[in-house]
């Protein structure tokens, strides 16, 4: 019971991302790419939650480990007889190599995480605002760098003709790896430390506990998740902009993050499939067609208004997110129970 | 580098001023980063939209009542989250300022709306042999006055000093029988008052008004309030308008081959800042109250 109860922080998560992959399968090809973008936002939100909700420093940087991963993985997987008209200004290493699917997901995990470490080891040791905005400035010149330096990249120009080799089994067993290796760091020595210097630091602190150094451990470990799941996105799209890869992801990651809840791997996930997932009903209800035998019309434009109440109320209602912070655990299941029988026997 | 472009730097970063203060007076009593705050711009700027007919005068007056409104009503909103967490309440006000852009946007569509307010003001005050443009002679003598008037508010006012007192501990002033939430209204006020001037004055300067208008100046000035010192007003306001004049200057400094890359020099110019102080560029020196691990 014991061990059921420990992997259980996992099996919930696991449970819904085979849940949304196996639906997603069964439906029409047009609506598996709304199951797979799910999937694979999924895997950017556990990703930001390594770092985020273990440690409790907000970062708005993390798509830019996204961006990276996508951008270096995507100009790598464009067919080598089609990059020199498409993207002639590229650096010669990235002109003439052409990299397979399982060789492009590997690259975004290590420049993802090679990326978050040389960032991290100056930044990890702010905390609050300051690390907010220090992120942030770190996505802005990732934004700023890929938007103008055509050597490593597409520019302003769309990235497109890469090979769309994230299809649905690969969306969700490469957000389940995410969601594995999420866990198996939650449940590590360092993993637990972090969890306790975000509680209270200074008391992590009093008991020896260095904290820089457990934050940049998940710091890395979360850039190179975000790689990873950027290379997916990638491969999803067989396009992409800078734009897509900017604030808007950020703050929607971000929001989907904190509207599950923030401090748990379940919160991750189910914010995360929950918001897109509506995100997409809502844009397919905008558009006039109809979902599940549903049929229902929406005026264009409400899509983005219902979403954003929803994030509001949510957020109003339930500060904690919709998990409350918590995993899924039969004991605290077990321990409810008692405490309402208790209180009814009090009554 | 010549006197016109400084003078326009000064202007730029005195806009980021006045934003400032509306984020750094509603951080100062709640702690809370108000990402709407932006949005308040923006409703701003789309009053100015629906009153242009009427003339300017009506227009700008219909303005500030707009914002005020907006921003009495946002203070309201954002009451049940008093207490939580710095990361639920920084997304929940970016909520809230996804909800009002999304409204725009439903409202007035993405293509964005023409304006006409003081169109006079666009042109060019004639010093010598150097050109400026008016607006940005107002936007620095408004700043000055606003600021100015603000000084005044919190330092000679019994209802300053008990914004002050708040914001120097929130818990002992309502204890002593501080109207707190007259208080934060109050702040919310102030700062709506300054959003709807940055309202008039960029619909005056780019007279074209689209749903993100506000969030577009919110992030720098916000950028520029945390690297100044969000915790005193005086702080996060030079803080705003350091970023601001920073970022003009440097673009004329610049060489075109490096302008495109203006946004990076200046964030890696705030990640600096950060790094040597992270309490702020201009906070007192044994501050000592940020953590640092």
């Amino acid at each position: 019971m014991r061990r059921v109860d420990a992997a259980l922080p996992f099996l919930g998560p696991a449970a819904l991302l085979v849940a949304v992959g196996v639906i997603g399968s069964q439906t029409s090809l047009s609506l598996q790419v709304d199951f797979a973008q799910a999937l694979v936002y999924a895997a950017i939100v556990i990703a930001l939650y390594v770092f985020v909700g273990n440690s409790g420093v907000i970062s708005f940087g993390h798509i830019s480990f996204v961006a990276l991963g996508a951008f270096i993985t995507g100009v790598l997987t464009v067919p080598k007889e089609s990059k020199e008209f498409v993207l002639p200004g590229l650096f010669p290493v990235l002109q003439d190599h052409t990299i397979s699917n399982w060789q492009a997901l590997a690259l975004g995990a290590g420049v993802g995480g090679l990326y978050a470490l040389v960032v991290g080891i100056p930044l990890m040791r702010l905390s609050g605002l300051a690390a907010g905005i220090a992120t942030f400035a770190v996505l802005g010149i990732t934004h700023n760098v890929f938007s103008n330096w055509e050597r490593i990249g597409p520019g302003v120009q769309t990235l497109s003709l890469v090979p769309s080799t994230t299809s649905m089994t690969q969306a969700t067993i490469g957000t389940l790896l995410v969601a594995l290796v999420a866990y198996a760091y939650q449940r590590t020595r360092s993993g637990r430390l972090l969890r306790a210097s975000r509680e209270d630091p200074l008391a992590a602190q009093a008991s020896g506990m260095h904290i820089y150094s457990h934050r940049l451990v998940a710091f890395t470990i979360s850039g190179a998740l975000a790689g990873f799941a950027g290379a997916l996105l990638v491969h999803l799209y067989g396009s992409l902009t800078v734009g897509q890869v900017y604030l808007e992801l950020t703050f929607l990651t971000l929001a989907m993050l904190v509207i599950g809840g923030a401090s748990s791997l379940l919160g991750a996930t189910v914010g995360a499939l929950f918001v897109s997932l509506l995100d997409s009903l809502l844009n397919r209800a905008e558009n006039g067609t109809g979902v599940l035998g549903l049929d229902f019309d929406l005026p264009h434009g409400s899509r983005l208004v219902i979403l954003g109440a929803l994030m509001t109320l949510v957020l109003l209602l339930r500060p904690g997110g919709i998990t409350g912070g918590h995993e899924l655990s039969l004991a605290r299941f077990r321990l409810a129970r008692r405490g309402r029988l208790l209180t009814r026997s009090r009554t | 580098m010549d006197l016109q472009s400084l003078v326009d730097a000064i202007a730029l970063g005195s806009l980021y001023a006045l934003v400032a203060v509306g984020v750094a007076l509603v951080f100062g009593v709640l702690r809370i980063v108000n990402f709407a705050h932006g949005e308040l711009i923006t409703a701003g700027a789309y009053a100015l939209v629906l009153t242009d007919e009427y003339g300017s005068g009506i227009a700008i007056l219909v303005c500030v009542g707009v914002v005020i409104v907006l921003a009495l009503l946002l203070d309201r909103a954002l009451r049940p989250l008093r207490g939580h967490g710095p990361a639920t309440i920084l997304v929940a006000t970016f909520a809230v300022s996804f909800l009002l852009q999304s409204i725009a946007l439903l409202a007035f569509g993405g293509q964005g709306n023409n304006v006409s307010v003081l169109p006079g003001l666009n042109g060019a005050a004639h010093l010598g042999d150097v050109d400026i443009r008016w607006v940005s002679i107002v936007s620095i003598v408004l700043t000055l006055l606003l600021l100015a008037g603000t000084g005044i508010v919190l330092n000679r006012t019994s209802v300053g000093l008990q914004m002050r007192a708040a914001a120097t501990d929130f818990r002992a002033a309502r204890i002593l029988g501080i109207r707190t939430n007259l208080v934060i209204a109050l702040a919310f006020v102030i700062g709506a008052v300054m959003a709807a001037c940055v309202s008039v004055l960029l619909a005056v300067q780019a007279p074209f008004v689209y749903p993100t208008f506000g969030a577009n100046i919110l992030i720098p000035a916000l950028i520029g309030v945390v690297v100044g010192g969000i915790d005193r007003l005086r702080t996060a306001t030079l803080g705003a308008f350091t970023i601001g004049f920073a970022t003009s200057v440097l673009g004329e400094l610049l060489n075109s081959s490096h302008r495109v890359y203006l946004d990076s020099y200046v964030f890696l110019l705030v990640i600096v800042v950060l790094l040597v102080r992270p309490e702020g560029l201009f906070s007192p020196f044994r501050a000592g109250t940020v953590e640092r691990v």
